[in-house]
This record gives structure tokens, sequence and C-alpha cells, in this order.
């Protein structure tokens, strides 16, 4: 579309809808600091919240449980997905509309049922509810994502070099760890990215299939603000917030970099 | 022992099938022998077969039957990088994430040279074709006229018995075309390796083969030097691909060797002209004569072969004028070198006036109708 | 033996990998197959448990009884389950329209701002919607509770008395559900609405239509396609919410999503739940074909 001066109004609206999105978010982090312990107004400044937060266990054995099932998860749902997505792009083999169609039932069917009916299965097959299965299940939802992104990527992807490699003497298996692998990569890394990232943030799933002691971070945090409102939920909140933001942002600058 | 012949299809069938289900014989039936150290290009429009059949020489497809022979060896099955060539890809298919350095050198690496051979060799390679200093550069900071350099060197950085070319300068200007055509003649001069060159545009062909094969629907219509493909085809489709010309139908009246005698019915008269291919008395046959070759006059030459039209336009183009006459109803095009200042003379075709055109019988060719 | 590999390839001359040509489809086969096997068992196979639960019957301890019982459907007619399953409806609906309204103007913003400038301004809309949901339910919770900040603030300036109570209402759970939805309708629209080349624009003003009217007649039904992709982006996953209503909406405010959970996790009604699920899953099933069949939708916009 155009760069034309943007009207008034239309610039007015942008800088309110911002203030919407952001708000919210900052006073959460502002309320942080207050000394109130009921939080409801402020009344002075302190880092003390981030002290307790530090030294809350329940919080850091839930910080190691996400970590450790979003890295699990990542790996194995980015070599799975990736294999998925180079299927799906250079081949075709019987039952591929059903293979295609299967990728999309998790990014389609709302969250609750996945949980429910994952948690049906873990029941029947009388697999104690835990670690392992909230791994399991973040696996199950991050396949598709990342054969979605790798794809994406391999969209443009020209055939003809992986062809030039063979014609320069290089066998298949060479032809896809020095050329295929290294041209895909930048997509095989953005979909890692985003499993880990949809993996750390999943509630819903993770509620249905998590059991005692397998507490993660978004299990942790509803708790929380279910039953104790005080600043350490938004001390916890202010970190979560600014890592994301400054993983995304180091996203976006070698993401510019690149281009 | 290498054979007389660097590359050779024999009797060779590529089968695809199409997304709608038929079968699509891309290649159909294709003998060819291209010699060792010629220049040899397949020329076609698009969809003819000619990418397929230099794809089959590579190795990236199988024939469906018939062989391949690279210096005398039947290929069969074997993949690509058992086999003695090298591709310039129409893309250029350069490894983004590598130098142009790592590019050149990939092949060698994969042939187990040591760091001083590829360090060497590339060198050499990439001075042949003016790309010296370039090496640390990624694809991407290149122009499109680099990158097809790069492509070339990566090709021939392996010393192949074959080079094969896909359309390698489409995707230039027309100027840098030109010039690379020049270039790539004299590198094949100088490394002294057959070229198989693929194009669908017919100077290129012309400018830089030693030999060509036309080719239409997966056959080879002709094959031959540039010189006879251009004034002896043997078929309509060959004289109207390559180059212009004049076509008028007719039946052969009489034959005496390769002369032959042509009634026009849309003339009500008679041509005397040269036949190209094997022809009978009655057969319908296609008369044509290049516009360059028809001599244009404002009174009759003799009465053989000479008809009275009058122009209907007449346009200057710099070393020539086109002029377009009615002849009995018929339209024939003349290009006039404009050999003294078209001043003097341009009255003489305005539209309007009448004319005299005369074909020369061996110029006037008689082709099989197809 | 080449022939029939060809045969497979469909003449997409991909031509890579060659000395196994023939095994192409054995090689696909192998790449896809973890995939499928482990989506086959940990999606499809649950999936269709579901649907077979929610023709069995509850036995008397909360376990599951193999006896075919179709009265779990009959029993979401009930006028209580009935109201849920509109009212889902509505707030999907509401999310929906409200989501658009908010968001279009605001993808047009986007869209419209100078070049160098949409990337960052994509990126600020997809901060929050990667920071964790609780969190910005949280927010909205410490804003909208009695005695919170909006109260404090209204309070303050003197134009309420009495806090409002807003949290715990209906309306609580929309503000909720727009502010966390609306990434996923801001996405999609400005997509489509950045592909509208503005020789389109000028073309129209060049025939005689006034902005206003360019707007309603090139703008807007080229972003269709957007606004499609964004409505199954929040409509499904707002129906199928549990967590917003039990933190922001009290009691009262249940959606099928609750009702679902609680028939898995507290009443230990199986077949129920999963007969209410396969209502779910069924609108979810017809709205996404309706949409898709309607519109040029592609995963492009999803992404």
């Amino acid at each position: 579309m155009s760069e034309k001066r943007l009207p008034l109004w239309l610039r007015v609206y942008g800088v309110a809808a911002y203030a919407y999105i952001y708000v919210p978010i900052i006073i959460l982090m502002v309320f942080s600091f207050n000394t109130m312990k009921l939080n409801i107004r402020w009344e002075g400044f302190t880092f003390r919240w981030y002290g307790v937060l530090f030294n809350d266990q329940q919080v850091i054995l839930a910080t190691r449980n996400t970590l450790m099932i979003a890295v699990v998860s990542t790996i194995v749902a980015t070599l799975v997905g990736t294999m998925a997505a180079l299927a799906l792009h250079r081949y075709r083999f019987p039952g591929y509309g059903a293979s295609e169609t299967m990728m999309y039932i998790p990014i389609v069917i709302p969250e609750v049922i996945m949980g429910i009916s994952l948690l049906v299965l873990f029941v029947m097959l009388n697999f104690t509810l835990g670690l392992f299965t909230i791994t399991l299940a973040h696996i199950a939802f991050n396949i598709p994502f990342v054969a979605l992104v790798v794809r994406a990527r391999l969209h443009g992807y020209d055939n003809s070099i992986d062809e030039a490699a063979m014609d320069l003497g290089a066998d298949e298996l060479t032809t896809f760890r020095r050329v295929t692998l290294p041209t895909i990569m930048p997509g095989v890394l953005s979909g890692a990215m985003l499993a880990f990232t949809l993996s750390l943030d999943d509630y819903v799933i993770t509620y249905f299939t998590a059991g005692p002691g397998s507490t993660t971070l978004p299990l942790r945090v509803f708790s929380m603000v279910r039953f104790m409102v005080t600043p350490e939920v938004n001390a916890l909140s202010t970190i979560w917030v600014l890592t994301v933001f400054l993983v995304l942002l180091a996203g976006q600058f070698a993401q510019n970099r690149r281009a | 022992m290498p054979g007389e012949y660097a590359v050779e299809l024999r009797d060779v069938l590529k089968r695809f099938i199409t997304p709608e289900g038929r079968d699509l014989e891309a290649v159909d039936h294709v003998t060819m022998q291209i010699r060792n150290g010629e220049f040899f290009s397949m020329l076609g429009p698009s969809g003819c077969g000619k990418t397929t059949s230099l794809r089959l020489i590579a190795g990236f497809e199988w024939p469906t039957a018939g062989e391949v022979f690279i210096d005398g060896i039947p290929q069969g099955h074997k993949p690509p990088f058992q086999r003695p060539v090298n591709t310039v890809f129409q893309s250029y298919a350069l490894f983004q994430h590598m130098t142009v350095y790592q590019n050149v050198a990939f092949g060698l690496e994969m042939e187990g040279a040591t760091q001083d051979e590829i360090k060497k060799r590339v060198g050499r390679s990439l001075e042949m074709v003016r790309l010296s200093g370039m090496d640390r550069r990624h694809p991407k900071q290149l122009s499109g006229g680099q990158q097809q350099r790069v492509a070339l060197a990566r090709a021939i950085v392996k010393t192949p018995s074959v080079l094969l070319l896909d359309e390698p300068l489409g995707a230039l200007d027309l100027k840098l075309r030109k010039e690379m055509q020049l270039e790539l003649k004299a590198l094949q001069q100088q490394l002294g390796i057959t070229f198989v060159y693929v194009t669908h545009d017919q100077e290129e062909a012309l400018t830089m083969s030693d030999r060509i094969a036309v080719m239409s629907q997966g056959k080879v219509l002709q094959m031959g030097p540039a010189v006879e493909i251009y004034e002896r085809p043997t078929t309509r489709f060959v004289a109207e691909f390559i180059g212009e010309a004049n076509f008028l139908d007719g039946r052969v009246k009489s034959l005496k060797g390769k002369d032959a005698v042509v009634t026009i019915p849309a003339w009500g008269a008679d041509l005397a002209g040269l036949c190209t291919a094997k022809l009978h008395v009655g057969d319908e046959v296609a008369v044509s004569i290049r516009p360059e070759k028809v001599r244009l006059t404002d009174a009759p030459e003799g009465n053989k072969n000479c008809l009275e039209g009058v122009v209907t336009t007449s346009t200057y183009i710099g070393s020539d004028t086109h002029v377009y006459l009615d002849v009995r109803g018929q339209r024939i095009k003349v290009w006039e070198q404009n050999r003294t200042s078209v001043l003097d003379r341009r009255g003489l075709y305005r539209a309007g006036t009448k004319a005299w055109i005369t074909l020369p019988a061996e110029n006037t060719l008689v082709l099989a109708r197809a | 033996m080449s022939e029939q590999a060809t045969s497979i390839t469909r003449n997409r001359t991909v031509g890579l990998l060659s000395r196994l040509r023939e095994s192409r489809v054995f090689q696909g086969l192998a790449l896809i197959s973890p995939a499928n096997t482990y989506l086959f068992l940990f999606i499809v196979l649950p999936l269709l448990m579901i649907v077979v639960l929610s023709f069995l019957s509850r036995g008397a301890y909360g376990n599951v009884e193999f006896r075919f019982n179709p009265s779990n459907y009959a029993r979401l007619l009930d006028p209580v389950y009935a109201r849920i399953l509109m009212y889902s409806l509505a707030v999907g609906f509401g999310t929906t329209v409200i989501t658009i309204l908010i968001g279009y103007p605001l993808a047009y913003f986007i869209a419209r701002s100078p070049a160098r400038q949409r990337s960052m301004l994509l990126f600020l809309i997809l901060v929050p919607f990667w920071t964790n949901f609780v969190i910005r339910i949280y927010a909205w919770i410490m804003i909208l509770r009695g005695g919170g900040l909006l109260d404090s603030l209204l309070q303050g300036l003197g134009i309420t008395q009495e806090p409002l109570g807003i949290l715990y209402t209906p309306t609580a759970v929309m503000i909720g559900m727009v502010y966390e939805f609306l990434p996923f309708m801001v996405l999609p629209l400005y997509t489509s609405l950045e592909k509208i080349e503005n020789s389109l624009l000028e073309a129209a003003a060049d025939l005689g239509a006034p902005p206003w009217r360019a707007f309603l007649r090139v703008t807007l039904p080229l972003s269709v396609p957007g606004m499609i992709a964004g409505t199954i982006l929040v409509f499904i996953p707002a129906m199928g919410m549990f967590v917003l209503p039990d933190l922001m909406g009290g009691a009262k405010t249940l959606l099928i999503g609750n009702v679902i959970r609680n028939q898995f996790l507290t009443a230990r009604d199986w077949p129920f739940g999963a007969a209410a699920s396969m209502v779910l899953m069924i609108m979810t099933l017809v709205l996404t074909l309706f949409y898709t069949r309607k519109a040029g939708f592609s995963e492009e916009l999803l992404v």
C-alpha cells in the first residue's frame, strides 16, 4: 500500500490502539515494584518481590520443568516436523492428502478438545500423568507448526541447486548435508523457535496432561493469579514479558541483518 | 577408449505422465550424435523436449526406453554425480550460503582434490570467466551477469568432457547476452570441450553453434550446420521457426532430380524451385522463400518466377526497407537492403505503386507441408 | 521400472536423488512416517476415542461403561446446556465482531504506514501475543477488580463514587476475550491489506470514486480473505476458551469449554463431556469448511 501521509484520525487511532495493547502490560510491570501486598493502590517503590520470587521453590521447580519440556519437545518436533515438510514438499506418495490433513488438525481444533482427548488416551494407556505425558503432548502440537514454517520456507526453494550439487559430484547424502540443509536452516530455526515458545507458553494442554509434581510456569502463574494476587505475580510477569521481548527483538534483528 | 562421439542419444524415449493423467512423450524416439569438441545446440520452442534431452544426458532423468552414451559408454541409470558432464543451469542454481570461491570449489572438493590443487584450479577457472578478486563475495552480492559467470566457472572447473548449458543467457538483458554469446564461443574454443547448448533463441543458436538440432514436440526435425538449417530447411516448421519466410501452398507438377515445378493455385501460375526433401509428383507442398531472397524491380525480369504486385506498406528500418506487396491476393514480404541512401529512391516503393517480384529458383524451396 | 517411478513423480521434474529414483515413493514415506505415526497416535487416535466415548455410558463411580448410549447428545438439548451453547456462540460471535471493528482500522494503519516502520509496528503487535495469556488476563484483573485501578481512577476523577463491579461479569469476559484475540485478527487483516496495490486505489480515484467509495468498493472486498482467516483464528478458540471465564467470569458465565473441562475433571462424566466436545468439534469443522470453501483462504494467512 501507499506511503502517503496518513490522515490525522488514523494516526490518533493507531496511537490509541497501541496504548490499549500496552497500557495493561505496563501497569502490570510497574506494580511489581509496589510495597503494598494487596497491590490495589500504589504505595511505594521496592525490589522486595523479586527477592521473594527468586526464593520461591515452587517457581524455581516450575521453571525447570518448563524448560525441560520445551527443550525436549522442540528438538523432537523440529526433527520430525522438518522431515515431514521435506516429504510434503518434494515427494508424492500414497496417503499424501491424508498426511497433509492430519498436519492441520492440531492447528484448527480447539485446545480444550486436544487436551481432554490426550487425557483420555493417557488414562486409557495407564500412563502416569507428569513431565513425560506433558512432553508427549507438546511434541504432538509442535510437529505441525514446525512443518508449516519449514514448508513455507521450502516454498521458494530452487530444486536445481540440489541437482547442481549432484552434477558436481555430490551424492544424495552429501547434497543434503552440504546444500539442502544449510539452505533451509533459517526456516528450521524459526520453526524451532516457534515450537519452543509455544511449549513455554502452553497452559491448556499442559493443564490436562500434568500430574502432581509436574507443575509448569504457566500452571504456576495461574494458581498464583487465582489464589494470591501479590506483587510477586507481577514480578514474575515482568521478567517473563521482558524475556520474551528481548528474545523476539534479537530474532527481529537477526532477520533484518540476513535480509 | 573415447568414441568418435562425445554424446550419443540412441532412440531415446522419455515419457511423463501429466497431472491430468495423460501420457506425454517429452522426448520421442530421438537419435542424435554430438561430436567431440563440437558446439552443439538444441533449438526449439518451449515444450519441444530440448531441456528434457539435456537432463537425460546430465542424469537428472533416465530414459523410458533407448540409451544415452557419453564418450561411447552407455549411461543406463547412472546418477548425475557419476557422469563426466557438468551443467550450467538456467536459474544458475548457485549455493546462496557459500561464497563464490566455495561454490566453484565444491565440485573439486567432491573429487577429493587437495586444498592446494583446489586453490589453483578455482583461481584459474575464475580468471577464465574474468571474475578474479570476487571469490569472497556471496552470490547475492553479484549482478546477474556475474552470477552467470560463477555458474560457468563452477561447471568448467572440473574439466568435464561435455558441458551442458540450459538456456544460460535467458535471464540476461539483450546487450549482455550478445557479449556473453561471443565469450562462450571463445571459451569453448579455448577449452576444446564439447558444449551442448539448449536455447529457444534462434539467433543465439545461429551465432554460436557448429551444428544445430531443431526440435518440436519431442522430435528432432532437422540437424545440421547453421547455414544448412537457415538456407535449406527441410520442413515448413523449421523454415518458419528460424528467420522469416513467405509461404505459398502448391502441388508438385514435375520433378527433375532436386528441381521441381510447383503449381500455385492462388496465383494460377507455376513456380520453379528446389526440393530439400524426398517428394513426388502430385504432393501437396509449401513453397518457401526468405524475404531477403526476393528480388524487387520496377519492370519484369524475364518471365520465369516473376510476377507483378502492388506495394501495400513500406517500412524503413535503417539497414533495410521492409516492403509488403499484394501479389494476386497473396501477401509477400520483401527485405530490401538499403545499399545506397534510401532518400534517392524511397519513392519507388511507396504504397500503391506497382512492382515486380522475382523468386530465384535456387532459393525457392519446396517443402513438405508439416 | 523407471516408467513406473515416473508415473508416480507425476511429471514433477524434481530429478533429485536419481539413483534411488525408483524408490522415491519409499523415500517420501520414510520421511513422512515419523510425523504420521506420531500424529496418528497422539492426535487422531485420541480424537477417535472421544468419538467412541461420546456414545458410551457413565458408570456409578464416574467410570466408563461400554454400553451404547446416544442420550449424551440429547442431554445437551437440556435448557441448561442449550443456553451455555448459545452463550458460547454469542461470545464467539461478539468477540469476532468487536475484534474486527477494533482490528480493522489498526491493520489499515499498519498497512499504510511507511514500509520502514511496518515491521516494527507488526513486531509490537506480536510481543504481547507471545507473552503468556494468563499474564495478560491478570493485567486486566488488576484493572477491573473492585477497588482496582479503574475504580481508583474513576473515583479519583470524581466520575463515579461506587466500585463498578465489572470483574466476574460477562462484560469482563468480553473485555478479556477481545484483548486476548485482537492480534489474531490484526495479522491476517494486515496481510491482505498490505497486498492491495496503491495503483488500484489510484485507478478508483481516477475513475471518479471519492476515498470512502474507493474504500467500500476496492479495499474492503479485497480484504475479505483476511477477515475470514481472522474469523477462524478468533471464533474457534474463543468458543472453546475456559481459562478466561474461570478467572474473569465468576460462576455464572460458563462456556462450552468450561462444561467440557468440568465433565472430565470434576463431574467425571466422560461420555457426556465427550458428547459436548463432539458438538464443539463439529461446529469448528463446519465453520472452517464453510469459510475455506467460500473464499480463497490459504495457509499463508495463518502463518
